[in-house]
């Protein structure tokens, strides 16, 4: 981000950048970098709240006035909370598939309802759509359950299709739950409450145990989630 | 964002803006944003796609696992504040809004395609547009 900043001033272009990780926004040193002390992935602090969006846009754009270089810090701070997201779960249906395939079905009207609200601005579109996501799961389900993670199936590499995955469950999620989802909120539970993330969790210990390279396990989950 | 080398600039460009309320303003995001019939972003892709400011279909292509996305899935906006542009253009806060924006992909492990290549070919495709000054947002 940073460093378009730097090349976007060489080429005549006024530019502030807004950083969540104070570190590194004084690492790059960008022209004018407004510090806002917010979650990752929420650089505007606080969805449907256009008040506090126009206060960061106020600050950011009072920085234009500055006649030499600098970083400045947003006065309000948003903390992660840790909260886990309470979701009441569908009915499902009776099945012998494994059952974070059941839960992942019994998921889909919850889903389709985000994405006909909002748009697909999260949800599974970047390897497989909402159609894959059980039989993706089915995969991580027989890695946990000891299946040579090579032979699974995992449909591409397993970090990328987590992430559908848990676009998957978080759109889901939106629509389940009573009020908009602090940051990682939905991501916990998704990592920790659902049958899915369990057998995403068991999946990583088990890839680990067969020996995979741990660039290929260490990113099924992230440690934003973490308890 | 642990491990990822940041570059070093000696000496820090400055472009000096005129006001802002003369200024015709675009936000530049590292988010990966793309509308759905644009390419994703693979995780070491340096180009950048064009956004559209009239449309609202935006996709959340970051890749990273540690970023928060349903913010980004209830309100663009707190990521890519369109709307908030729109209403200080509206009161005159700002000149105008650039009808095109940008999007590239964050957390590279190497940035010297960004800085030889995409940015500058950003930094024309922002100019031919008319832009004066550019908000850079994270995810």
């Amino acid at each position: 981000m940073s460093t378009l900043a730097h090349v976007l001033e060489a080429n005549g272009l006024a530019t502030v950048a807004l950083g969540s990780v104070r570190g590194q926004l004084e690492s790059t040193a960008p022209p004018r970098g407004l510090f806002c002390d917010f979650p990752l992935g929420r650089p505007l602090g606080k969805p449907d709240d256009a008040d506090f969006q126009h206060r960061v846009l106020a600050h950011a754009f009072a920085m234009l006035e500055r006649t030499e270089p600098g970083i400045e810090a947003f006065s309000e701070v948003i903390s992660d909370e840790s909260e886990v997201l309470s979701c009441p779960m569908p009915p499902r249906a009776e099945s012998d598939e494994h059952p974070a395939v059941v839960e992942a079905r019994a998921l889909r009207p919850a889903y389709e309802r985000t994405i006909a609200r909002y748009g697909e601005r999260l949800g599974a579109f970047r390897l497989m759509g909402p159609d894959e996501v059980p039989a993706a799961i089915a995969t991580f389900a027989a890695v946990a359950g000891g299946a040579p993670w090579r032979d699974a199936g995992i449909p591409g590499i397993p970090a990328r299709v987590v992430q559908d995955i848990r676009g998957y469950y978080e759109a889901a999620a939106v629509s389940l739950a009573d009020h908009t989802p602090s940051a990682f909120e939905a991501t916990r539970w998704f990592q920790h409450e659902t049958e899915a993330g369990q057998a995403i969790l068991g999946a990583k210990r088990e890839m680990e145990a067969q020996g995979a390279k741990p660039g290929l396990w260490q990113y099924l989950t992230t440690g934003a989630a973490a308890d | 964002m642990d491990g990822l080398e940041p570059a070093i600039f000696e000496n820090t460009a400055f472009t000096t803006p005129k006001p802002l309320s003369e200024s015709t303003v675009a936000i530049l995001t590292s988010a990966a944003l793309h509308h759905p019939e644009q390419p994703g972003f693979d995780p070491r892709d340096t180009s950048f796609r064009k956004l559209d400011a009239a449309r609202r279909d935006y996709r959340l292509g970051h890749w990273s696992q540690d970023v928060d996305q349903v913010g980004f899935g209830v309100d663009y906006n707190v990521v890519f504040p369109i709307d908030r542009l729109d209403e200080l253009a509206a009161n005159g806060t700002i000149g105008a809004v650039s009808d095109l924006h940008l999007a590239y992909a964050g957390n590279q492990f190497e940035v010297e395609g960004i800085r030889l290549d995409s940015g500058p070919e950003g930094a024309k495709v922002l100019l031919d547009a008319g832009v004066d000054v550019v908000l850079l947002t994270p995810v």
